[in-house]
């Protein structure tokens, strides 16, 4: 049976082109790799090679035609028996002609428009939601003890180091010099340095490193010196880790923690001060957690190692050394997801996270000794985002403010503004306010770093605005 | 025993004046002795090659008719690197990761044709249920992790994979495939690092056909002998004739009981060539006719074997014809499944974003 040879597509934009040359004749015998006909397209001039073997026995298209459509036969090719073997099937498509040396239009290539538009099927299905999980029951009689976010943090680490051997901590400092910021303090001596590793200065590299060892299955905790050095390294966290999953078909899990310090600490300049919870929080196959108390802290990062996917962990060197009393209890482990009504007001709801709490805090005592009585919202995940709980508290007071430090450009705030249009545009009494750090690079200067900042005094104004306070 | 090629009889034997010779001849310029290959070794050989030969000839077809979209890059050329090293390993025990001309990797690695072919043109048999794409596609099974888009970020998933195998003490071994144009990648480098820092069981093998896109070797790089990339870091380095599956079975031999007598991390640079351009949409302007042809005519990595087996009268022609109709119909079976397979259904635009 003889195969078509079909005009080929030097590009997915391609629909035509000329066809400028026969390099082979009626009777000629064509093997795979030889080059049959020259076609042009007005950007370039290809080869058409054959990929059956056979003799050719018929040309379809004359040399030097202009116009000849994608996929019209052009020339017949007669097998000697073998290319029929296996070969396609009556009316599939049969063709022996592929590009060889195909031009392309000079930006090079393109995303390919799929040439069966017949099957898609018209309309987005709806994005799934999940409820997220509440906190779990504690015992009436719990006791609380008070402990620092750093402590927890360790204690969080080394309880699931103790409970799976396949968690390890990796990053710069982390081992002998026991964490630049003291937070894997006594994990070396516990763990040893085979699940305690110091690592060379190479974000970029072990970042790399620790999503391989998740793709095979261990769970590397992922120290970051601070957020800021992970700039390096988030290729990996993105491309490698967040995406693998999907473009896998769900076959490449990828359990790695992320975590460090982020945002803002003191007099540090503009490279080591950035909230980075907005940027990680924008990409779908992340979860983005950021913790205020150390309650909080430890049940969320206990949460974040035995999670299956990619955590991206964002701590604080300034809440480090605070205190904050913690549950006594066997297994603190917390849903990843769940915001926290930090207190209960019916004038306005403040939605904050991370160190942007101690702002909120601060302000709704004060507003509380004006008559304002402020519930206030600790997001403590980034991604996904408990929108629930923000409406449901916005449906009651009808006001909002947000609290962050991070820009305000595309900021968490700017996503909680939207969605409350979205889902509570009916209950708002007064537009969202976003507080947040200033559009600027940080300063070093410590008048100028304040006011970069954002303050309990903005918080103050900003409540007072949307609840039309003098 | 494993003969570790030091470094220092490495710069003196290819000085500068060999870089022009490779340009014509790829040879493996250390170690001349290439052991032969058994008759059944040849016979596999010659059968996985071509069917990877015969795969990527029918991608570009399929692309041509609009099949394939985005970006498909033809891996015609260098069957004889991924088909030799998987010789050395154990399938399914020993880790696979390259970068984005992978389809030849996961054929190697015993991956269906017909799932990497339903990939290629998006639809819901593929390995990645028609998610990932030409560039994306995964196997635990047979260990092969990917299939990774983005230049160089193989290297340190694939020392990851190697780092893995010594946290949990086993023998394993990390093949971590690249190209020239990957190699000149900082993150290489960090992973080269760690890599020999901690011993880790990873092979890095350097693709180098020569080009990175359009860019020459000698216009990129200011260290063309690859072998030497490791240098600095005391990581063994071998050039090998990437054209010639008998001389990358006998590195990739090497350069695999280096890794699981723990003794870190071997690097080969495979001299290869690629037929077709850099992806479909390329032109090829950026090196000759001749060029092509003459690495076609004269070091053919399918054509070298095929000779060997009719020369020792190991395989007759019309045993080498039916390897070739085996082979066409089981490529002629992918295009067909790929072909008709349905598109992966709406539900799964938000599937498999977290478990």
């Amino acid at each position: 049976m003889p195969i078509d040879i079909l005009m080929p597509a030097l590009s997915p934009t391609m629909e035509e082109g000329k066809l400028a040359k026969w390099v082979k004749k009626v009777g000629d015998t064509v093997k795979s790799g030889d080059v049959i006909a020259e076609i042009e397209t007005d950007k370039a001039t290809m080869e058409v090679e054959a990929v059956d073997e056979g003799t050719l026995s018929e040309i379809l298209v004359a040399e030097g035609t202009e116009g000849v459509k994608v996929n019209t036969p052009i020339a017949k090719i007669s097998g000697d028996g073998e290319a029929a073997v296996g070969g396609p099937k009556e009316g599939s498509a049969a063709t022996a002609s592929t590009p060889k040396s195909a031009a392309a239009p000079e930006q090079g290539e393109k995303p390919a428009v799929p040439d069966n538009t017949a099957k898609t099927v018209s309309g987005v299905p709806a994005q799934p939601v999940s409820e997220p999980l509440s906190d779990p029951d504690l015992p009436a009689d719990v006791e609380y003890v008070s402990m620092t976010v750093r402590e927890a943090l360790r204690d969080a680490m080394a309880e699931e180091m103790r409970r799976d051997p396949t968690v390890f901590v990796m990053g710069e400092e982390v081992a002998e010099y026991q964490g630049a910021y003291k937070i894997t303090q006594g994990l070396l001596q516990e763990f040893s340095a085979d699940r305690v590793i110091d690592t060379p200065i190479t974000e970029h590299g072990f970042a790399g490193l620790g999503v391989g060892a998740a793709f095979s299955g261990l769970r590397p905790i992922v120290e970051f010196m601070t957020f800021n050095f992970a700039m390096q390294a988030i290729d990996h966290i993105i491309n490698s880790a967040a995406k693998t999953l999907y473009m896998s078909g769900g076959q490449m899990g990828c359990p790695i923690v992320f975590r460090g310090p982020n945002g803002a600490a003191a007099r540090v300049g503009a490279q080591h001060s950035q909230d980075y919870a907005a940027w990680y929080s924008q990409i779908p196959g992340l979860k983005v957690v950021q913790p205020y108390s150390a309650a909080d802290a430890k049940g969320l990062l206990k949460a974040a190692i035995r999670d299956p996917n990619p955590v991206v962990f964002l701590e604080n060197e300034i809440l480090y050394g605070q205190s904050f009393q913690v549950p006594k209890v066997d297994d603190l482990v917390l849903p990843i997801g769940k915001a926290r009504i930090h207190r209960k007001g019916k004038d306005v709801t403040i939605v904050s996270f991370g160190i942007g709490m101690t702002y909120a805090t601060k302000a709704a005592d004060e507003l509380a000794g004006m008559g304002i009585d402020a519930e206030i919202i600790d997001l403590r995940t980034i991604r996904p985002m408990d929108v629930p709980a923000i409406v449901a508290s916005v449906k009651k007071t009808g006001r909002c403010v947000t609290v962050e430090e991070g820009f305000p450009q595309s900021g968490v705030g700017a996503e909680i503004v939207a969605q409350l249009m979205a889902n509570a545009f009916d209950y708002l009494d007064a537009p969202v306010i976003r507080v947040t750090g200033k559009d600027v690079p940080m300063p070093y200067a410590a008048n100028l770093e304040k006011l970069a900042l954002p303050s309990v005094a903005e918080v103050i104004e900003a409540v007072k605005a949307v609840t039309y306070t003098a | 025993m494993a003969v570790r090629p030091t470094t220092e009889k490495r710069s003196s034997a290819s000085a500068q004046s060999a870089d022009k010779a490779r340009t014509k001849t790829p040879r493996t310029t250390d170690n001349p002795q290439i052991a032969d290959l058994s008759k059944d070794e040849e016979i596999q050989a010659y059968r996985d090659m071509l069917l990877i030969r015969r795969f990527e000839e029918k991608a570009g077809q399929m692309y041509g008719m609009g099949l394939i979209g985005g970006f498909c890059h033809l891996y015609i050329g260098q069957e004889a690197v991924v088909v030799g090293m998987q010789m050395c390993i154990r399938e399914g025990e020993d880790q696979v990761i390259t970068g984005y001309r992978d389809h030849g990797h996961m054929l190697a690695c015993g991956m269906d044709a017909k799932g990497v072919m339903a990939e290629l043109t998006g639809r819901r048999g593929g390995y990645s249920k028609g998610k990932g794409g030409s560039m994306h596609m995964f196997s635990r099974e047979k260990q092969f992790f990917g299939g990774h888009g983005i230049v160089g970020a193989q290297v340190s998933l694939g020392t990851g994979l190697a780092f893995a195998n010594k946290y949990r003490k086993n023998d394993r071994v990390s093949l971590t495939y690249f190209g020239d144009g990957a190699a000149n990648q900082g993150q290489v480098y960090e992973s080269f690092n760690m890599a020999e820092l901690w011993k880790l069981p990873v092979v890095y093998i350097i693709e180098n056909n020569r080009y990175a896109m359009g860019t020459a070797v000698s216009r990129a790089s200011a260290q063309t002998d690859f072998s030497k990339r490791g240098v600095s870091f005391n990581i063994p380095g071998e050039q090998v004739d990437g054209m010639d599956v008998r001389a990358v079975k006998a590195a990739g031999e090497r350069a695999v009981q280096w890794c699981r007598e723990g003794k870190g991390p071997y690097i080969l640079e495979m001299q290869t060539y690629r037929y077709r351009g850099h992806s479909m949409s390329d032109p090829a302007k950026y090196r000759s006719k001749d060029e092509v042809t003459r690495m076609r005519t004269e070091h053919d990595p399918i054509e070298q074997v095929r000779a060997r087996l009719l020369e020792r009268g190991w395989s007759s022609e019309d045993e080498l014809k039916d390897i070739d109709k085996d082979v066409r119909a089981v490529v002629a079976e992918a295009a067909e499944f790929a072909t008709y397979d349905p598109e992966p259904d709406v539900s799964e635009l938000y599937t498999d974003i977290l478990l």
